[in-house]
């Protein structure tokens, strides 16, 4: 714990925050040769880590098209794996680039932590994990239980919210990191596991006997989960935000990892101009990127929806069903602003 | 300085360079002018820098809302309360862990100190035992095991919430238990103290007066004549009877709220929570490991001849002990204690890996949900600064108390 937060005080005090001091991230980056990413290492489907050391998940693939985008490349990144309350110092401080780790969107984070938020990867909401044999239906049944929740998050606060709106009593039991949380609820030391539903979703699947748990129908919050940066570098903010835009965007023209190269001959202007071969176009290079910046995140890790079935829906064992990430036009929120 | 000297030409200035003490206070504010404008630097430099992030420097956030909850709170306390009011909270919990640590740390220590000098090969040994376990494993695992070995060890919740409700169907008479140990911790029922019971409180006071007065006054006595009233007895008997004698007076003026198995949980009742129990127990038992090593050396530095001579007059073992090694052991285990005392405080920082709210765990959430990470260790490096100088001067004063009084 103190080694981050000291980082951040001597960052701070002797050599001024991070990137503030140099030209700009994006020259940072290039210049380093690699992306330093802060993610989760412990929530499978949207970042963790298998026993080789391998990192997977729908942040990690964020992660990973933003490198493609920058290198052409998307094996030059590396991954720092951070708790959720490490995280924000870990970024202020300049020791990582990006952060893509489940962070939920809120004005607070945006303004007074000195971040920036735009893309959406993933639309959450709060919601409750109990004991199948407790028999609880709804979450206002919940009055006068032990709740396990995770130190730093958005959750603790909504979670204080919502009881305190109903009216409820609960007993808070609050741990640091992830391990202690699933551990106690584990244990029998409280009744109700409460985080992000697709984190509860991935939680209950690493738990001894998955079946014994349901995830209460209530959802209690918004959680926008995005990544993030510092304030004041708006050409590292639009890489970010354009490579997750990049992969919407495919989606919705129906560019897959398998059929890019085919697509580029498309008549269609629009896609010629996205995959970087319309003539004279010069987007890519406004961006301070190459041409085919987007081939190459569609390459590395397909559109939207791949990487979506891919890490936490029908391909995985969470089978997340798209709901609100849909593409706008098929009922969902997902939606990438014109790349012209 | 000195070319004004040579100015004026005036011969005292010239030795008051050189005197001694006039250059050593010189020294002196010139090293607090440094240190005192390396951090005026260091904070205008963070304050710039931390704007340049867009983030801000102060104190002010501290009376916003804290908007989360805290498991254990001494204090009126809910998510409503300011940032604060939760950091009185975590404070009030470090002290609470400290000085119930440091009270049973030093009786264990203590015991497994002279157990360990005990002749008893067995004592011995498992003393020894004890201290070399404890001594050898970093707090934080201590802390560790003993939060995952209290959670296990207790039974669980809803087993023991069936059994009761058979116990009720079987016979309706039957209520819910007045103490229940599980894995949601150790409830009792709690004493609410009624108007009338100021009285009993006055009576305990009185009791604890007359009972230091009448040990003086047999001190005297013993000095003079050489016989000792029985002054442990009587002091015994005036703190436990006389509260008691007005507590029936008064009508027995309390009350008690009783804890009730819910659906889900306990309510009502005192609770002590597993985490503050795994947490208590870990610092102290870990904390006692080091103790007794002090008072084994302590024991050991008194001259054996004082013990010798003791048994020479034909003094009890026990009472040697008591009335002559331990008084003179004294003096070599107060320092080194001291910083016992101060590392258990500073320990109770690990507090996070049981779950536990202290000062630091509150803390965190603080920084963590408001950014305000130099602030809040600002505060916590001047609130542990405070408490080890605190407990410095009171054991420093304990100390000179202890110390060998020439006669
Ligand atoms: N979205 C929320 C919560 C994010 C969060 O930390 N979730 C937990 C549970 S899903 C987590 O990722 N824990 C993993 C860890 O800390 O290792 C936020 O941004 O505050």
């Amino acid at each position: 714990m103190a080694n981050r937060i000291l980082a951040v005080l001597i960052g701070a005090a002797v050599m001024g925050i991070g990137a503030q001091a140099s030209a700009g991230t994006l020259e940072d980056v290039k210049a380093k040769g690699f992306l330093q990413c802060g993610v989760n290492a412990n929530l499978s489907g949207f970042g963790s880590q298998d026993s080789s050391g391998q990192f997977a998940g729908l942040d990690i693939d964020l992660c990973k098209a933003v490198a493609a985008a920058v290198f052409g490349d998307a094996t030059k990144v590396k991954f720092t794996p951070l708790s959720a309350k490490d995280r924000f110092p870990a970024l202020q401080s300049g020791e990582i680039d990006m952060l893509a780790r489940n962070t939920t969107w809120t004005a607070s984070r945006d303004s007074q932590l000195g971040f920036d938020f735009r893309a959406v990867n993933y639309y959450d909401g709060q919601g409750f994990m109990v004991r199948k044999e407790l028999n609880v239906k709804s979450a206002l049944e919940l009055s006068g239980a032990a709740v396990c929740v995770q130190t730093g998050t958005t959750t603790e606060l909504n979670l204080a919210d919502y009881f305190k709106s109903h009216n409820l009593q609960y007993n808070p039991v609050v741990f640091e990191k992830q391990e202690e949380v699933d551990a106690a609820y584990n244990a029998g030391r409280c009744d109700v596991y409460t985080t992000d539903q697709s984190g509860l979703y991935s939680i209950r699947l690493s738990l001894s006997n998955p079946d014994d748990h349901v995830i209460l129908p209530e959802i209690i919050s918004k959680e926008p989960l995005g990544p993030a940066v510092r304030q004041g570098d708006s050409k590292w903010f639009d890489v970010v935000s354009f490579s997750h835009y990049a992969m919407v965007a495919a989606e919705e023209f129906g560019i897959t990892q398998a059929n890019v190269e085919e697509m580029k001959k498309s008549p269609n202007p629009d896609i010629k101009r996205f995959l970087g071969e319309e003539q004279g176009s010069t987007i890519g290079a406004d961006f301070g990127l190459s041409k085919d910046w987007a081939v190459n995140i569609i390459k590395a890790v397909g559109n939207y929806g791949e990487a979506f079935e891919r890490n936490v829906g029908q391909g995985s064992p969470l089978k997340i069903k798209r709901g609100l990430n849909a593409l706008w036009n098929q009922g969902g929120l997902q939606y990438a602003p014109p790349i012209r | 300085m000195a070319s004004a000297d040579a100015r004026d030409g005036d011969g005292r200035r010239a030795s008051l360079l050189y005197d001694p003490s006039v250059r050593a206070y010189a020294y002196q504010a010139l090293t607090v002018l440094v240190v005192g404008w390396l951090i005026w630097q260091a904070w205008s430099n963070a304050a710039e820098n931390l704007a340049r992030a867009n983030m801000t420097a102060g104190f002010g956030f501290l009376s916003g809302r804290a908007g989360f909850d805290l498991g254990q709170a001494l204090m009126a306390y809910s998510s409503d309360s300011t940032f604060a009011r939760a950091l009185t909270v975590g404070l009030l919990n470090t002290l609470l862990v400290g000085v119930l640590g440091i009270i049973t740390a030093t009786i264990v220590g203590l015991l497994i100190g002279i157990g360990r000098l005990s002749k008893n090969w067995l004592i011995a040994r498992l003393c020894t035992i004890y201290v070399e376990l404890f001594r050898n494993i970093p707090p934080l695992l201590v802390i560790f095991f003993w939060y995952k070995g209290v959670l296990s060890i207790l039974p669980d919740f809803r087993a023991i919430r069936a059994g009761v409700e058979q116990a009720k169907a079987a016979d309706p008479s039957v209520g819910d238990p007045l103490f229940i140990i599980s894995n949601r911790g150790i409830s009792f029922p709690a004493p609410i103290f009624q108007p009338g019971f100021g009285a009993v409180w006055i009576a305990l006071a009185a009791a604890v007066l007359g009972a230091i007065g009448f040990t003086l006054w047999a001190n005297k006595v013993q000095a003079a004549t050489g016989k000792r009233p029985p002054a442990l007895l009587v002091s015994v008997a005036l703190i436990v009877l006389l509260p008691l004698a007005v507590f029936f007076a008064a009508g027995q003026p309390i009350a008690f709220d009783y804890p009730v198995l819910g659906r889900f949980n306990l309510s009502g009742g005192g609770l002590i929570s597993p985490e503050f129990l795994s947490l208590y127990l870990a610092l102290s038992l870990y904390t006692a490991s080091f103790i007794a090593e002090i008072v084994r050396a302590g024991i050991r530095g008194v001259p054996s001849g004082q013990f010798e001579a003791c048994s020479a007059l034909g003094v009890r073992s026990d009472r040697a002990m008591r009335l002559v090694i331990l008084p003179q052991a004294m003096r070599i285990i107060i320092p080194p204690l001291t910083s016992q005392y101060l590392n258990l405080i500073k320990n109770s920082s690990l507090a996070v890996a049981a779950g536990y709210p202290d000062l630091v765990q509150v803390g965190n959430t603080i920084l963590n949900q408001s950014g305000r990470a130099i602030e809040v260790i600002a505060i916590w490096m001047i609130v542990y600064v405070t408490i080890s100088l605190v407990t410095s001067v009171f054991m420093n004063w304990f100390n000179a108390r202890m110390a060998l009084r020439e006669r």
